[in-house]
C-alpha cells in the first residue's frame, strides 16, 4: 500500500472515531509456494459468525493446517457484527488494516468480484492436492466467478426452507404439515389460510418469513419466485418490480398482512423458534435453533404458486483479499479449508457446494437434528433446483432505495401497483448505470 | 534626560524599596524558558486537536474533491463533481427537511422543558432530590441500550400502546408512519438528554441572588414578572449555552436513527449525518459522503456564529 493512501486511510478512521490499527504490507507475489520464513505469516479472516461451536471448528482447522505449513504462525478469526458486516469490513480496507480473507455476502458478491477486491483462487484451488475442483457445483460457483476465474468458495448454499410448528397448527385443530403437503395443500394461498386460523384460534402468528423485518425485502424472494417474479432482468439493466408476477406476489404478501393477518404486521418480532408462529422460510442451516424445542416441528420445502416447484439459495463465500498482507498464503489456506476433508466437516454447518457431499447419507451423519427424508427433499432439492437471491453491483445503494420505496407498502391502504411502480422508478438510474 | 524620567515606581512596592521595570524584566533565557514551558503545557491539547480535528477536517475537505473506491482501490480528482451531484440529488431535499423537523422539533421542545424541569425542581423539599435524579438518571444510561428499550415499547404491540389500549386509545404503529417515527425519535432523545440542560439550568437558577427576587416582591411584582424581568435574563448565559449545544447535538443524532428506524419509512427520518454515513459506510461512496460531511460541518459552524453573535441582542452582561 501507497503511504499516501495509509494516512488517509488512518485519518479517516480518526475522523468517524474507529479504533482500528495496523496497516497491510506489499502484497507478495503470486505462486504456487510460498517463501514465507517459518513463523512470519499471521492470517486473519473476517467472519459473521459468533457462533463457538463453529469457530472452534475453523480454529482446530487452522491447528491442523498450522503443523504442516510452519511458515503460519497464527491464523485468526475475527467476528463482526453481521447488520454491519459489510461496512466494517470496507472501513477495515480503506484505513489500511484489510483481513487477509473475509467471508462475503451473496448481495455483495458482484461488487467483491467485479471490483478486483477478491484475489481469483481458481489456480490455487486447481493446484492443491486431492481438491478435486471439478467437485464444485457450477451453478453454486456461478455469482463468484468473472471470467473463469473463481473470486470466492460458496462455502455456504443454503437453501430456503419451510419450517413448521405442528403442535400449534394441531393445538388450532389443524393439519400437520406432512397431512398438508399429502393433501396437495402445500402452496401458499392454503397456508395464507391456514396461517389466519391460527391467529384466529390461537392468537399465535401465521407464516413468518425470517429477516425480513420489513426491512430486508430481498428476503421475500422465497414467495415472490413461487410467481415466477424477479426484481430486475436477468442481465440486471431492467426493473420488473412492476411486472404482472411481482404485482400478484405482493398482493398476495399484502393482502396476507392487513386482510388475512396471516403475516404478522409491520412493528411485532414474533420468533417461530420461540414457538410463536405456526411457519417460517429461513435457511436450512437455522435448523441448530431448534435442538431444544420444546414443540413438534417439520422442515419442508417452500409452497408453491404458479410456478411449481422452486427453490431459493442463500449463499455465502470466502475469499481472499487482494489487499491483505499475504495473499498466496490465504488462498493456500483458503485451500485446505475448502477440501474434501473440510468441506465435510463445514457441512455440519453450512451445506456444501461440492456434489459429492451433497448425499443424505452425508448430511445425515453430520446434521443429527434433520431426517434423512428431510435433507433429501428440502436440501439437496433444494440446491439442486435453487435460484440464488437476485443481487447486482452497487447492492447496498439498490436495497436502500427499493427500501425506502417499498414502505409504503406496509400500510393498510397501500396501492399495491402504485408502490411497485415507484420502486421502479427510484432504482432505474441504479439499474442502468 | 533625566534619570528620574526613566524610573517609574511599581504599583504595590513597599515605600523606600527602589526599583525598576528595567530590573523586573525577565532575561531573554527566561523568556525563552517561560515560552518553552507555555508550549509544552499546550502541546498535548494542541497535538489532539490536530491530529483528531484539523488533520481529518482538511482531508474530508479533500475527500470532497475526489471519488474513492474503497473495494477497488482507485483515488480520483473529480473536482466538484460531488457538490454539483449534492445540488442535482433528488434524496438531499427530503434529507435536509427531515433534519430541520427532528433538530426544530427538538430544541423546541428540549428547551422549555428542561427549564420547567429546573423552575419545578428549584425548591427545597421532601424528594426533590430523588426527582432530580430521576430526570437526570437517562443521561448516564448507554445510549443504543436506552433506544434499544423504546424501540420494543414503540412496537405496534409494544408497551406505550399497551398502556393506551388499557384506558381505550389504539395506539398508532409508531416506527411504521412517518410523522409518528419522526416524533417518536424526537421524544426519545428528548427524554435521554433533557436530564442535562435541567441540570445546568438548576444550577443557573440556584446562582441568582435572592436579594432581587425579594426586592422584586416588595416592590409588588408577580411571579409572572419576577420569572421574566429577573430570572430569564440572569440565566440567559446558561440559556445560551444550552441552545447551542442542543442545536449541534440535534444535527448529529445517529445512534437513535439507526436503532430505531434505519432512516425510514421512506427517508422521513434520514437526516443528514445518518444519510452521510449511508453514503460514506453502506454504499461506499466516500467522496460524496465527505462533501455531505463538509456541509453539515457549514450548517453547525454557521448556525453556531449566528447564536454567538446575536447574543448581545439578549444574553444578560453581554450587551
Amino acid at each position: 500500500m501507497k503511504p499516501a493512501k495509509k494516512l488517509t486511510g488512518v485519518a479517516l478512521l480518526a475522523a468517524t472515531a474507529l479504533t482500528l490499527a495496523g496497516c497491510g504490507g506489499a502484497t507478495e507475489a503470486s505462486s504456487t509456494h510460498t517463501s514465507a520464513a517459518p513463523g512470519s505469516v499471521t492470517l486473519r479472516m473476517t467472519t459473521w459468525t459468533s457462533d463457538a461451536t463453529q469457530l472452534a471448528l475453523f480454529k482446530s482447522v487452522a491447528d491442523s493446517y498450522k503443523k504442516s505449513h510452519p511458515e503460519i504462525k497464527e491464523i485468526t478469526f475475527d467476528s463482526l457484527p453481521v447488520a454491519d458486516y459489510t461496512s466494517t469490513l470496507t472501513t477495515q480496507i480503506a484505513g489500511g488494516n484489510a483481513p487477509d480473507m473475509a467471508w462475503v455476502l451473496e448481495k455483495d458478491a458482484p461488487d467483491f468480484v467485479k471490483s478486483g477486491a477478491l484475489a481469483p483462487l481458481t489456480d490455487t484451488l486447481k493446484a492443491a492436492p486431492d481438491y478435486n475442483y471439478a467437485d464444485l457445483n457450477s451453478e453454486t460457483t456461478k455469482l463468484w466467478t468473472q471470467d473463469n476465474q473463481l473470486y470466492a468458495y460458496p462455502f455456504s448454499t443454503s437453501p430456503l426452507v419451510m419450517f413448521a410448528n405442528d403442535s400449534l397448527l394441531k393445538q388450532a385443530g389443524l393439519p400437520t404439515s406432512a397431512e398438508l403437503q399429502s393433501q396437495g395443500k402445500w402452496n401458499w394461498q392454503d397456508l395464507a389460510a391456514l396461517g389466519s386460523m391460527v391467529k384466529a384460534k390461537t392468537d399465535k402468528d401465521g407464516i413468518i418469513i425470517r429477516d425480513f423485518n420489513y426491512s430486508d425485502w430481498s428476503n421475500l424472494a422465497s414467495v415472490w419466485n413461487a410467481w415466477g417474479a424477479a426484481p430486475w432482468s436477468s442481465d440486471g439493466k431492467s426493473c420488473t418490480f412492476n411486472s404482472p408476477e411481482m404485482n400478484t406476489a405482493f398482493t398476495y404478501i399484502h393482502d396476507g398482512i392487513f386482510k388475512q393477518h396471516a403475516f404478522p404486521g409491520p412493528g411485532t418480532s414474533p420468533d417461530f423458534f420461540a414457538g410463536d408462529s405456526a411457519f417460517t422460510v429461513t435457511q436450512i442451516s437455522r435448523a441448530s435453533l431448534l435442538k431444544d424445542a420444546k414443540f413438534g416441528w417439520n422442515v419442508l420445502p417452500l409452497p408453491t404458486a404458479t410456478k411449481g416447484s422452486y427453490s431459493v439459495v442463500g449463499q455465502a463465500g470466502v475469499g481472499a483479499l487482494a489487499k491483505g498482507s499475504h495473499v498466496q498464503e490465504s488462498e493456500d489456506f483458503i485451500a485446505y479449508l475448502t477440501n474434501p476433508s473440510n468441506a465435510k466437516q463445514l457441512a455440519q454447518f453450512f451445506p456444501p457446494p461440492r456434489t459429492s457431499l451433497l448425499t443424505a447419507d452425508t448430511l445425515a451423519a453430520t446434521n443429527k437434528l434433520l431426517s434423512k427424508e428431510q435433507i433429501q427433499n428440502a436440501v439437496i432439492k433444494g440446491i439442486a433446483e435453487g435460484q440464488t437471491k437476485a443481487s447486482h453491483t452497487n447492492s447496498a445503494e439498490i436495497s436502500q432505495k427499493v427500501k425506502a420505496a417499498l414502505d409504503p407498502m406496509w400500510q393498510p391502504t397501500a396501492d399495491v401497483s402504485s408502490v411497485l411502480n415507484n420502486v421502479c422508478s427510484a432504482i432505474k438510474p441504479l439499474l442502468a448505470g | 534626560m533625566s534619570v528620574l524620567s526613566k524610573v517609574t515606581p511599581v504599583r504595590g512596592a513597599p515605600p523606600g524599596r527602589s526599583t525598576t521595570r528595567q530590573s523586573r524584566r525577565p532575561s531573554r533565557l527566561n523568556r525563552r524558558r517561560d515560552a518553552v514551558t507555555g508550549y509544552l503545557f499546550v502541546a498535548p491539547q494542541v497535538l489532539g486537536i490536530l491530529t483528531f480535528v484539523i488533520v481529518p477536517l482538511s482531508l474530508v475537505f479533500y475527500y470532497s474533491f475526489n471519488e474513492w473506491n474503497v473495494l477497488a482501490g482507485t483515488f480520483k480528482f473529480v473536482g466538484a463533481a460531488n457538490y454539483r451531484q449534492l445540488v442535482s440529488d433528488p434524496q438531499f431535499g427530503e434529507v435536509i427537511l427531515a433534519t430541520v423537523i427532528f433538530s426544530v422539533g427538538l430544541v423546541a421542545i428540549n428547551i422549555p422543558l428542561a427549564l420547567l424541569l429546573a423552575v419545578m425542581l428549584n425548591r427545597q423539599g421532601r424528594g426533590i432530590a430523588v426527582f432530580r435524579t430521576l430526570f437526570f438518571s437517562p443521561v448516564v444510561v448507554s445510549l443504543v441500550a436506552w433506544t434499544l428499550v423504546w424501540g420494543f415499547l414503540l412496537q405496534d404491540n409494544g408497551g406505550i400502546n399497551g398502556i393506551l389500549h388499557a384506558v381505550g386509545i389504539q395506539g398508532p404503529n409508531w416506527l411504521q408512519s412517518g410523522p409518528t417515527a419522526m416524533a417518536a425519535v424526537i421524544v426519545v432523545q428528548i427524554f435521554k438528554n433533557v436530564g442535562l440542560n435541567m441540570v445546568l439550568f438548576l444550577s443557573a437558577l440556584q446562582g441568582v441572588p435572592t436579594e432581587l427576587y425579594e426586592a422584586a416582591r416588595v416592590d409588588g411584582a408577580t411571579s409572572r414578572t419576577v420569572f421574566r424581568r429577573i430570572t430569564l435574563p440572569l440565566i440567559s448565559p446558561t440559556l445560551l449555552l444550552t441552545i447551542i449545544i442542543t442545536i449541534v447535538g440535534s444535527l448529529q443524532v445517529f445512534a437513535q436513527i439507526a436503532v430505531l428506524t434505519q432512516g425510514g419509512p421512506g427517508l422521513s427520518t434520514t437526516v443528514l449525518v445518518y444519510y452521510l454515513f449511508q453514503q460514506a459506510f453502506d454504499f461506499h461512496h466516500f467522496g460524496y459522503g465527505s462533501t455531505l460531511a463538509i456541509v453539515l460541518f457549514l450548517v453547525v459552524l454557521a448556525l453556531t456564529v449566528l447564536q454567538w453573535q446575536m447574543r448581545k441582542r439578549w444574553v444578560f452582561h453581554e450587551n
